[in-house]
């Protein structure tokens, strides 16, 4: 066997789904190849139906792959299903807890499965739900919490047998931006304590703050991997938001149509560099239509528009 | 290690169907124990006194053993097909299908809360049936020896029943039109010697017939089929469901995408 240091590989991996009566089967992955390093955080990110989660799914063994090879920590779950297994905790996309089932429980029957004696399965549920916010909790019915609070369960039930590998999906949709950011500092935290963590995300500016590294998946395929950083210096794409002190005609709009500007309101405009074009260019042709700029502001989030425009090319 | 990891999680799908049997008794063990005081009731009492002795026993004595076994079987299979089918249905079934247990244990499991049910809802019909009559016993190994094997026969049959289950109702289709009417026609009320030669033939290839009258022989020591007979029949067949739930388990059939 070929010594590695990959947490997660796989390779040609495609998938397509049987067919659900009269809708022919869907190809979810079309052969999609990935190494995902110890220790790293990775974001696979992408728009919904891309095939985040049957990547997911196929590396926990609750999707059965078509074709290609998947590994976890260099053992093929093909071959070793099981000791694969549980190197993974999973937090699936969709809450699937009994919701009859007490907090305490839900935590200490996934030890169990684990095959943590309870007697050790006891203080690590404890000190999973106490990470989480979640040990007052513990006696409550799954149903009485809120939604962050399930999405936290689902949390703390993926850490409870320390896994060494943790597989997010989609770990802050609905939740509030308040709980997000807490959220975002447990992973990292986790992540730096040396936890390997893969989280899919459509939520860009999530891959953008936490991940080292991000692959950005379209329709089954991997179009871009590579460091957050890479990615943005690659694409080198700017964006800038111009307030101007007046609202902007269309006519003018249309004497600046060579330029990729967009009007967000009558007094903002959104200005993407092409490859090539400075931000003097570009302003001195707008001055010139007699459009006064009162401020220049940097657009949110840069990877949004890698992600967009490389989603763009790619159809 | 001082435990193994497959025993603790088999031990821990055990303890939580355990615990949801008892919880919601209202559902798993107290219907049988009112069906079943009815059918002691009119069958064996009202009408029971009106019928002739069956070889030698009074009609109550010859039913009790029957019935007993019905709600054997009714009370394994539904457990194993609804649990299984609401962890489905739910999702909860994924908890299990990603840990690293096998899946030979992962049946094993959902079959003992099958067995575990059918054990209760047995000593509570047995119980129940102390108000109408006594109970003899003539082998007390054939009758736990066959109330296994019909338990873990239907426990394996209702599994399979919710693998393949896509909604609600065809988790009832299977108990309402094959179960009971096999049920019914296998030797419960009536020893086949008081049928005719045909329906004695067709009453052969019930399954149910056997398992029925190896649990009477237990009792009363009365049978209408060989007891060896009997007993190939259920292992052969709980051999058979074992094999196949296996082999859907490993495919994933109807649990993975
Ligand atoms: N169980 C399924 N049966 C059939 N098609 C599916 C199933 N699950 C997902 N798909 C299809 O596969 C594609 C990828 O889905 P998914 O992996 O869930 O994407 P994502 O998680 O990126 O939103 C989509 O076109 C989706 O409709
Ligand atoms: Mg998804």
């Amino acid at each position: 066997m070929e010594k590695t240091d990959a947490a997660l590989k796989v390779e040609n991996l495609r998938k397509v789904y049987a067919k659900d009566g009269k809708k022919a089967g869907t190809e979810a992955l079309k052969g999609v190849s990935l190494t995902i390093r110890s220790g790293e955080f990775f974001a696979l990110l992408g728009p919904n139906g891309a095939g985040k989660s049957t990547i997911i799914g196929i590396l926990s063994g609750l999707v059965t792959k078509t074709e290609g090879l998947a590994e976890v920590n260099g053992l093929s779950i093909d071959t070793y299903p099981e000791k694969a297994k549980s190197f993974i905790g999973l937090v699936p996309q969709e809450f699937n807890f009994d919701i009859f089932e007490k907090v305490i429980n839900i935590v200490l029957n996934q030890a169990g499965y684990y095959g943590i004696p309870r007697a050790e399965a006891l203080p690590r549920a404890e000190k999973v739900l106490k990470d989480l916010g979640l040990w007052e909790k513990k006696d409550s019915t799954a149903q009485a919490l809120s939604g962050g609070m399930k999405r936290r369960l689902m949390i703390a039930r993926a850490l409870v047998h320390e896994p060494a590998i943790l597989l997010l999906d989609e770990p802050t949709a609905g939740v509030d931006v308040e709980l997000r950011r807490g959220m975002w500092d447990f992973l990292r935290e986790l992540n730096e304590s040396g936890t390997t963590i893969v989280l899919t995300t459509h939520y860009l500016e999530e891959a953008e703050m936490l991940a080292s590294r991000v692959a950005i998946i379209n329709k089954g395929q991997i179009i871009e991997e590579g460091s957050v950083k890479e990615l943005l210096t690659k694409l080198n794409f700017v964006t800038l938001l111009l307030d101007t002190t007046e609202p902007v005609k269309d006519a003018t709009m249309h004497l600046l149509r060579e330029l990729k500007l967009e009007r967000i309101d009558e007094t903002t405009l959104k200005l993407t560099l092409k490859p090539g074009e400075t931000v003097n260019d570009a302003i001195r042709k707008i001055a010139a239509t007699g459009i006064q700029i009162a401020n220049v502001r940097n657009s949110g989030s840069r990877l949004e528009e890698v992600f967009v425009n490389l989603i763009e090319k790619d159809t | 290690m001082t435990r193994s990891p497959i025993l603790i999680g088999f031990y821990t799908m055990v303890r939580k169907d355990f615990r949801r049997i008892v919880r919601i008794w209202s559902q798993t063990l107290l219907p049988p124990a009112i069906t079943m005081a009815l059918y002691f009731a009119i069958f064996g009492t009202f009408i029971g006194s009106q019928v002739d002795a069956i070889h030698g026993f009074p009609y109550i004595q010859f039913i009790v053993p029957g019935l007993i076994m019905m709600s054997v079987i009714t009370s394994s299979y539904m457990n194993t097909v609804s649990t299984f089918y609401f962890a489905k249905w739910i999702r909860t079934i994924d908890e299990i299908l990603v840990s690293p247990m096998p899946s030979w244990v992962v049946i094993a499991g959902f079959v003992s809360g099958g067995l575990i049910r059918a054990f209760l809802v047995g000593l509570i019909v047995i119980g129940v049936s102390l108000f109408f009559t006594h109970l003899t016993l003539f082998s007390v190994g054939v009758i736990f020896a066959a109330a296994f094997l019909t338990a873990l026969l239907f426990s394996l049959l209702g599994l399979i029943n919710a693998i393949f289950a896509k909604s609600f109702d065809a988790i009832n289709i299977v108990p309402t039109f094959v179960l009971t009417p096999l049920t019914y026609l296998g030797g419960v009320f009536y020893s086949i010697d008081q049928l005719p030669p045909l329906f004695q033939t067709v009453s052969l290839f019930n399954p149910i017939l056997y398992m029925v009258n190896a649990f009477r022989y237990g009792f009363l020591g009365i049978s209408d089929v060989p007891l060896s007979l009997a007993f190939e029949v259920m292992g052969g067949l709980t051999l058979l469901a074992f094999i196949v739930t296996i082999i859907l388990f490993k495919r994933g059939a109807g649990l993975k995408q």
